[in-house]
């Protein structure tokens, strides 16, 4: 057993407002300079939908993620080593059409527009060459199934689906949507750590919040291929490849990462989870429909003793072990089995979860318009999209994993409608969450965790104790007093 | 696997510090965002080197309580966006002036040193008015200096008082309570000066004009907190993921807590994400499916198996029991007036008999006078203004009888219209009669005449429905198919379980409304049907239940000392304040081209109100009192009153007199009975805060013909010559009414572009504001995190320079004090709701001119036009003398005002010494010290004297709180919860979730309507004329008759083309048009305002995504690319308002190449004249309260593909 501490998370897809106040957070602080202009460390997709960059879920596009072979997994293009080898000519590594060109406008022609016959209007010119440009793409442009023959229409998830269903998917009868929003997911397996050539990229050994060392990169890009989530992106300013630090400095200090912070719908939680290192491999190389359950395994329960001895030998601080104990996210993806992680299928081992969306009932139409249902809500079978689509998202096609966290969604929602209202009789509700092995605690304290947290309990962030870290280098004490200066060297002297 | 280490190694990660450096900053401040949006939320700025770098949500709301989820965090992506302006190349650092009128007025100062005259010289020169006025909007702008662009408008102001009267000079900003100071600024300028506030809430058509009409209330609602509380929520015209952003996690969380929600949307919304049910029904047909649904709750729930509870609730908070006097139609009745007391032998005698009501006591059969009605609240005893169950010419006690169906005289054939088909049909209603000193009247309850409104027979004869199924009978589940082209099934499972939810939870069934049924032109009767759903069944006042309209942020929850130094009325008054919908139809001229309502708007056959144009009605309303109307006369307000003191008035009572005997003859005219006069034309319009060229001006185009005299790409007919009477019609409409046009603004915006002179404004986070939300309960400020950048200043510097010249300016032309005449009109939550029982006409000889009663009010009021500074500064001594008060609620508060002047800076002039408000943290100071939301004390003393109204317990509510007390610091620390206040129907007790009108349920304080309770029935003789008596559905008015296609369709579109519905929600990217132009909005949309269309619609016009279109009608052209998606209905487009002109708008291809503008360019205003009536209880001026509001939903499109564009 070797067991680490991770910085996990949870996005409530349920309560996902698709305002992107998340991805603002973080553009402000962390994207909003040159180079970096079209980087959406966080971004929120449609779905369905083909997302940003476009259809990066097509891995036989940009060949991303691991591909598992016998009790190995490669990296599914270029590998560290092959990679070397094809390094100045990758074929399958994204453009800047594939994200979009930024633009911008001329603002300042409504200022300097001499008197003319006609009003001024600032017209869009690209920032990348100041030219006058059409626009043509952006990194939300099918928000809100903008552009749904288009782009919704070629989502691959699609694939899971019957062909009837894709017929009747834009048709009012099933016509739906939900949004994704997406970070880096800080995986246990990361293709972007492995694909480096440079090493640039590693896991943080205190909270395994992967990054890429400013000053080590070389700008070879594999990192952009190897994520199959494309959440590294290239600087064109600086010639270095960026990702999400998942707010590093933040989570140091106590507080949510930006995007956390900022989200309103109030989605987000996150929390430490022990893990064992040991499983990584063995995890990795199961076969797509056990991803789930095996990654769940590898999760290990901070409230067990002989967990506690084995990470405490680790060197994991005992007040790591105790922030684990009162993690959100061990409780919904653990405990609950609520939250499933992205197309685990690329086997990098995410440590972001989702709770998968209910949503809207079928209607019928044939003269009119029918949605009324037998019940007061409709079975989850009878949501908008089908559960295959859902699982193909969220448990590498198995759609047990996807049904069982939904049917308890569901569950609870009847179980706090007896409570409050009383028009669903006790048995009943009863029946629901025995089927999905759950019981009136467990589902009063999911109602909790999902209707009423406050902030402390959405994000139970891990002490850092930086003053460890520090002391490594130097004495915290004459730390204290010069950090923030900056330069330090002494002056070179003369000419 | 090996190479995936984890690092901990301190020097590997040394480089890590690149990230920390960005993240470290110097100071964090609180403050919010300006915008209108509803939201108020409490934001972080951080300031990082001297500079803004972004914002964070605060996250430090006091708790409500912890069965309610948190507040934190609230802002949304368009909030955190703002930082991004504030140093952008949008921004309006310096102030610019046109410069055609830069270039006359430096030629004319070379003439005349004084500033008026020179002024004066531009305006008389007819070729250089017209040339910088066909400038505007042209380029050409010039850099000036703060002293030279505030010497101009001095000027103007000045030249303008004196020449036209003050009146001339306009404002306009939006709904103060998102920076009330800010707009307190100009406002409290304008009035001083004699000028005119424009109204906005009625104009953005967020105004519901079925508040006022069943509550008497401008708007209140509850709390976002309080959806949480709800266990059954239908949302219908609003989409709270886009409008409601921080608020909409409660929508989420109340469902994991065991609520429903069912969202009723044309389009697959984004709120529809949320849904249980999404009920696509036809857009603008909710009305229907709501009149079914009542249609179903009356049948089953109170008539078949009837809830004790819902009976008990109609019968005491509602007008169902009074008596309606039935009139004789042919060989039936039809429902006419409330039966009043004075009618009856034993109430001849009482006070305001003719506004006491009548029910019948269920175990006598006697007539009982209830208390609480209109008559009650404004006679001279109080202690009757109440709803409990007495009579009050007796007291004695009764329970009114519901209905007659059990107890009656006989059943009577009654008339009730069908508009859907436009018929009437005959229903046997249970009748009694009542001896009356007139005779023997026939009444029916209001509950029973429900009934028959809704179609449901309960036995009796006549044509009811005979089932469910019945789809000729209004209203069944089976009628409204045809309108929403939703199941019959669906409008069942749907009122059963609103039914079965409301009687198991005692009313938590919700109703979360907007813009999208705010905005159609028969918004009123849609409200009214899904309020009447919740009366039915209990639902209003109770938490987690009732009517939750969000469109625009009106609660200004501090409203007394805040409208007290907005309109200035600490010093004089009253305020000239102009209902602007009725004020934009007709200066800009939009009636001209306009047929007239009864063209479009479903008025009965046989109603006197049919065939009347719009532009007459708007006339009578100002002739009667009604409405109010600015400039008030063709001549000047000040020269009316030195012609009266010289034909001999000494007093201001005889100058009064001889004023109002003018008018009555004839000598004195209204302006607006003929508005294109340029007698009566506006002429300065200050526009701050807002947007008003463009984001809110229905009818853009006319805006800049008519208005602005520039270019314009409207290609209406006119309509109106040969069918208005009473309003004078010129051949041609005059174009460039206004002579300056002054825009105060922190970014170029399509307003700004157009106006003469630009003023750069501190940003929000700039300077120091109040702002209060009806979204949460919280007051909290906006705080200066850096100081006005550039030479920017805060609006309330601003006013304070530019009232500080004009009184400069003023010294040589008016050195003394003058006398202005102000006509306002009769006012709500005044005696003046008694003023008239029926309409009558004084010019037409059916009354005598007797102002304050047949028609408005007149007042004296002296301007000293050099005190102007002195005077906005400090705080005048009328609040000490007469108290503060809002919405009928009065207080006493000289020993605040006492203690204002001891503790704070003053201000010393003429030998007094008043509290200072020269700066804007002093005026916060002055709000917070003076409100009873705010101060515990002064919510206990306006409690106290509502017990001697009402004779009824209420100042426990504020007995907790009486020393509670928040200064502007303690809210820059941490937003403040306010307190319970009189001024407000909900109540906020131990961390109670507001919900509007529990005050009035669980006290028994009468609803501030006709008849105290909420009304089903509205008996205005105009209500009765146009058939809103009753609640009532009304098909939106088809193109045909709108009449915004006549040209566009005969004008050979090139290329294939289609005619849509166009909608305009407020959408993901913007607050009105204020983010829409930042980079980051744009970036995460599609770098443009786009027309959303079906994918089908767009497949037969050969239109693909992303292709360029125009999309045009006849008043005007906005050119945009399309967004196909399925979720877009066929017959339906949307484009979110509000775009501006300004950002990458290419030329039109149909209108002569010239720039394209926005969506207000395809709309145009039209007024709906059941929401003209005054001097009826609830149906009085108020304003922002009442008046006609400014619709825009049911206009129609024509949409093409562009072939070549051209920028």
């Amino acid at each position: 057993m070797d067991i680490r501490a991770q910085v996990s998370m949870v996005f409530h897809l349920d309560k996902c407002i698709g305002c992107h106040t998340c991805s603002i957070a973080c553009k402000n602080v962390w994207t909003d300079r040159k180079g970096a202009e079209y980087m959406w460390w966080n971004n929120v997709e449609t779905k369905p939908g083909t997302g940003y960059p476009t259809a990066w879920e097509d891995q036989e596009r940009y060949g991303g993620g691991w591909t598992q072979n016998g009790d190995v997994v490669q990296l599914r293009v270029n590998g560290r080593f092959r990679g070397l080898a094809n390094i100045f000519h990758n074929p399958k590594l994204p453009v800047i059409d594939d994200y979009y060109e930024p633009w911008t406008y001329r603002y300042q022609d409504l200022f300097d527009a001499p008197a003319s016959d006609d009003q001024p209007t600032a017209r869009a010119v690209s920032l990348i060459t100041g030219e006058p440009m059409n626009i043509e793409a952006g990194p939300n442009w099918d928000d809100d199934l903008g552009g749904s023959p288009v782009y919704a229409a070629n989502d691959p998830n699609r694939a899971a689906m019957t062909p009837q269903e894709r017929e009747m998917m834009f048709e009012v009868e099933r016509l739906t949507f939900f949004y994704l929003p997406r970070i880096c997911n800080h995986c246990l397996n990361p293709a972007c750590v492995a694909a480096c050539p440079s090493s640039a990229l590693y896991k943080r050994g205190e909270d395994g919040i992967v990054v890429l060392n400013q000053e080590r990169c070389r700008g070879w890009r594999l990192c952009v291929s190897a994520c199959p989530y494309k959440k590294t992106y290239f600087n064109w300013a600086t010639g270095k490849s960026e990702k999400c630090i998942l707010c590093y400095p933040r989570v140091e200090t106590g507080q949510a990462p930006a995007c956390f912070h900022s989200c309103v719908g109030r989605i987000r939680y996150l929390g430490i989870l022990l893990y064992d290192a040991d499983k990584i491999l063995p995890t990795a190389t199961m076969p797509d429909a056990e991803l789930v359950e095996a990654q769940r395994a590898m999760i290990l329960d901070p409230h067990d003793p002989e967990v506690i001895r084995e990470a405490e030998k680790n060197g994991i601080h005992p007040s790591v072990i105790e922030s684990a104990q009162k993690s959100p996210v061990y409780k919904f993806v653990k405990e609950w089995k609520l939250a499933l992680p992205l197309h685990i299928e690329y086997r990098t081992l995410p440590m972001l979860f989702y709770v998968p969306p209910l949503l809207p009932v079928l209607a019928k139409k044939a003269d009119t318009y029918d949605t009324a249902t037998e019940d007061l809500w409709a079975p989850i079978e009878e949501a908008r999209l089908p559960i295959e689509y859902m699982a193909s998202l969220f448990a590498a096609g198995n759609v047990g994993k996807v049904r069982h966290a939904m049917k308890k969604e569901l569950a609870v929602r009847y179980f706090r409608r007896h409570v409050t209202v009383g028009d669903v009789p006790a048995a009943r509700v009863d029946a629901m969450l025995a089927e999905v092995g759950s019981s009136r605690e467990e589902a009063e304290a999911i109602y909790r965790l999902t209707s009423l947290p406050l902030f402390d309990e959405r994000f139970v962030i891990p002490p850092s104790h930086r003053e460890e870290a520090v002391e490594a280098l130097e004495s915290p004490f004459e730390f204290r007093g010069a950090t923030g200066f900056g330069f330090r060297e002494k002056p070179t002297r003369g000419l | 696997m090996s190479w995936i280490k984890d690092i901990v190694d301190p020097e590997t990660r040394a480089w890590e510090q690149f990230y920390r450096n960005r993240w470290q900053h110097d100071k964090v401040v609180r403050s919010t965002h300006g915008v209108n949006c509803t939201g108020g939320c409490s934001w972080n700025i951080y300031v990082k080197e001297g500079v803004v770098t972004w914002e964070m949500q605060a996250l430090d709301y006091p708790l409500l309580d912890r069965s309610l989820p948190p507040y934190e965090p609230r802002g949304c992506q368009r909030g955190i966006s703002y930082s991004w302006y504030i140093y952008s190349p949008i921004r309006v650092k310096y102030p610019y002036v046109r410069g055609a009128l830069l270039d006359l007025w430096r030629d004319a100062r070379k003439q005349y040193d004084d500033p008026v005259e020179a002024w004066a010289s531009i305006q008389a020169n007819e070729k250089g008015r017209a040339l910088y006025q066909r400038a505007r909007g042209k380029g050409g702008f010039r850099r000036a200096a703060w002293s030279d662009v505030l010497e101009i408008v001095a000027a103007a102001n000045i030249h303008t008082a004196k020449k036209y009267g003050p009146d001339r000079v306009i404002g306009f900003a939006p709904i103060p309570a998102m920076s009330m100071l800010s707009y307190a600024a100009g406002a409290r300028f304008l009035q001083l000066f004699g000028g005119v506030c424009l109204s906005f809430y009625d104009w953005y058509c967020d105004l519901p004009p079925a508040s006022p009409e069943i509550w008497g209330e401008q708007t209140d609602v509850g709390e976002s907190a309080d959806w949480y509380n709800s266990k059954f929520t239908a949302v219908m015209g609003s989409n709270p993921n886009m409008t409601r952003t921080p608020d909409c996690h409660f929508a989420a969380e109340m469902r994991h807590n065991g609520t429903k929600l069912v969202v009723f949307s044309p389009d697959f919304s984004q709120v529809a994400k949320y849904a249980d049910q999404w009920v696509p029904l036809h857009a603008g047909s909710d009305g229907a499916f709501w009149m079914a649904v009542n249609h179903v709750i009356l049948k089953e729930r109170h008539h078949e198996e009837p809830s004790k509870l819902f009976l008990e609730y109609v019968r005491r908070y509602t007008d169902s029991p009074m008596l309606i006097k039935l009139e004789k139609d042919g060989d039936a009745y039809k429902p006419g007036r409330l039966l009043r007391a004075n009618t009856l032998e034993k109430y001849k005698d009482v006070e305001n008999g003719e506004w006491k009501f009548l029910v019948i006591d269920e175990a006598t059969g006697e007539a009982k006078m209830p208390g609480g009605t209109m008559g009650h609240r404004w006679q001279k005893n109080g202690g009757q203004w109440n709803l409990e169950y007495k009579d009050t010419a007796d007291g004695s006690e009764y329970s009114p009888a519901l209905s007659f169906l059990t107890k009656n005289d006989e059943v009577a054939q009654v008339r009730f219209n069908d508009f859907g088909s436009d018929s009437v049909v005959t229903r046997g209603i249970p009748i009694r009669f009542v001896e009356t000193r007139e005779g023997r009247v026939a009444v029916a309850t209001i509950y029973d005449l429900l009934f028959g409104e809704f179609g449901v027979g309960r036995g009796l004869p006549g044509e009811y429905a005979k089932s469910f199924d019945d789809e000729n009978a209004t209203y069944t589940p089976a009628w409204q198919e045809k309108f929403t082209g939703v199941s019959r099934n669906t409008v069942l499972q749907f009122a059963r379980e609103w039914a079965r939810t409301a009687e198991l939870t005692g009313g938590k069934c919700m109703i979360i409304i907007g813009a999208g049924i705010n905005h159609w032109y028969h918004n009123n009767l849609m409200y009214r049907s899904g309020i009447v759903a919740l009366m039915l069944t209990g639902c209003v006042g109770k938490n987690g239940g009732g009517l939750n309209h969000y469109v625009g942020q009106e609660k200004l929850a501090t409203v007394a000392p805040w409208a007290a130094m907005a309109f200035a009325r600490d010093w004089s008054g009253p305020p000239r304040l102009q209902n602007a919908p009725s004020w934009h139809y007709m200066q800009t001229d939009q009636w001209r081209y306009d047929a007239g309502h009864s063209h479009y708007g479903v008025v009965p056959k046989d109603s006197p109100e049919r065939g009347v144009h719009t532009a007459d009605m708007q006339a009578r309303a100002v002739r009667l009192g009604w409405l109010p109307w600015y400039p008030q006369f063709p001549e000047n307000p000040l020269e009316a009153v030195k012609a009266a003191e010289a034909a001999g008035a000494k007093t201001n009572e005889e100058i009064l007199a001889h004023i109002a005997k003018r008018i009555e003859k004839g000598d004195l005219k209204y302006s607006v009975d003929d508005v294109d006069a340029a007698a009566a034309w506006p002429r300065v319009w200050y526009i701050w805060r807002g947007n008003a060229l463009m984001s809110s001006a229905k009818g853009h185009e006319f805006f800049l013909k008519h208005y602005l005299g520039t270019h314009h790409n409207d290609i209406c007919d006119e309509h109106a010559a040969g069918k208005v009477k009473d309003v004078a019609w010129h051949d041609k409409a005059p174009e460039g009414k206004m002579d300056l046009v002054v825009d105060i603004n922190f970014r170029m915006d399509t307003s700004a572009l157009y106006s003469d002179i630009v003023l750069p404004t501190a940003t929000f986070y700039e300077k120091a504001d109040l702002n209060s939300t009806d979204l949460h309960s919280f007051i909290h400020p906006l705080g200066e995190a850096v100081p006005p950048s550039w030479e920017s200043k805060p609006d309330w510097d601003i006013f304070k320079e530019i009232a500080k010249k004009t009184s400069e300016v003023a010294r040589r032309h008016f050195p003394t004090p003058v006398k202005d005449v102000v006509m306002t009109p009769l006012a709500h939550d005044t005696v003046d709701e008694l003023a008239q029982p029926s309409i009558k006409d004084w010019r037409k000889g059916e009354c005598a001119f007797v102002p304050g009663k047949t028609t408005q009010r007149f007042t004296i009021v002296e301007r000293d036009y050099t005190k102007l500074w002195e005077k906005y500064t400090s705080l005048g001594p009328n609040i000490k003398k007469d108290g503060l008060g809002a919405h009928g609620v009065k207080y006493d508060c000289a020993d605040f005002y006492d203690e204002l002047a001891a503790e704070n800076p003053t201000i010393k002039f003429d030998g007094q010494v008043y509290p200072s408000i020269e700066f804007a943290p002093d005026a916060a100071n002055v709000i917070l010290k003076l409100a009873p939301e705010t101060n515990g004390e002064l919510a206990y003393r306006a409690y106290k004297l509502m017990e001697k109204k009402t004779g009824l317990v209420l100042a426990d509510l504020a007995e907790g709180a009486r020393k509670s007390r928040a200064t502007y610091k303690d809210l820059l620390a941490q937003p403040r919860r306010l307190l319970n206040s009189p001024a407000w129907s909900g109540l906020v007790t131990d961390g109670r979730a507001y919900s509007a009108f529990t005050y009035n349920i669980e006290k028994r304080v009468p609803f501030r309507t006709l008849t105290g309770r909420q009304q089903f029935y509205l008996d205005h003789e105009g209500y009765l004329a146009f058939g809103e008596h009753l609640p009532t559905f009304k098909p939106s008015p088809l193109p045909a008759v709108y009449q915004d296609l006549d040209k566009t369709e005969s004008r050979g579109n090139t290329g294939p083309t289609k005619i849509l519905n166009l909608l305009t929600p407020h959408g993901k990217w913007h607050i009105h048009s204020t983010y829409g132009d930042t980079l980051r909005m744009m970036t995460l949309s599609r770098g443009c305002e786009p027309f959303w269309m079906n994918d089908k619609d767009a497949d037969e016009i050969g239109i693909v995504d992303n292709d360029w279109v125009e999309v045009h009608n006849d008043n005007g052209v906005y050119c945009t690319r399309a967004v196909v998606s399925a979720r877009i209905p066929r017959g339906v487009s949307i484009v979110y308002h509000s775009p501006e002109r300004t950002l990458n708008i290419p030329k039109s291809e149909t209108r002569k190449g010239r720039r394209a503008g926005g969506h207000n360019s395809l709309t145009r205003t039209r007024l709906k004249p059941v929401l003209m009536y005054g001097g009826y209880g609830q149906f009085t001026f108020h304003f922002n309260y009442w008046g006609p509001t400014g619709v825009n939903r049911d206009t129609h499109v024509m949409v093409r593909k562009m072939e070549k564009v051209v920028f």
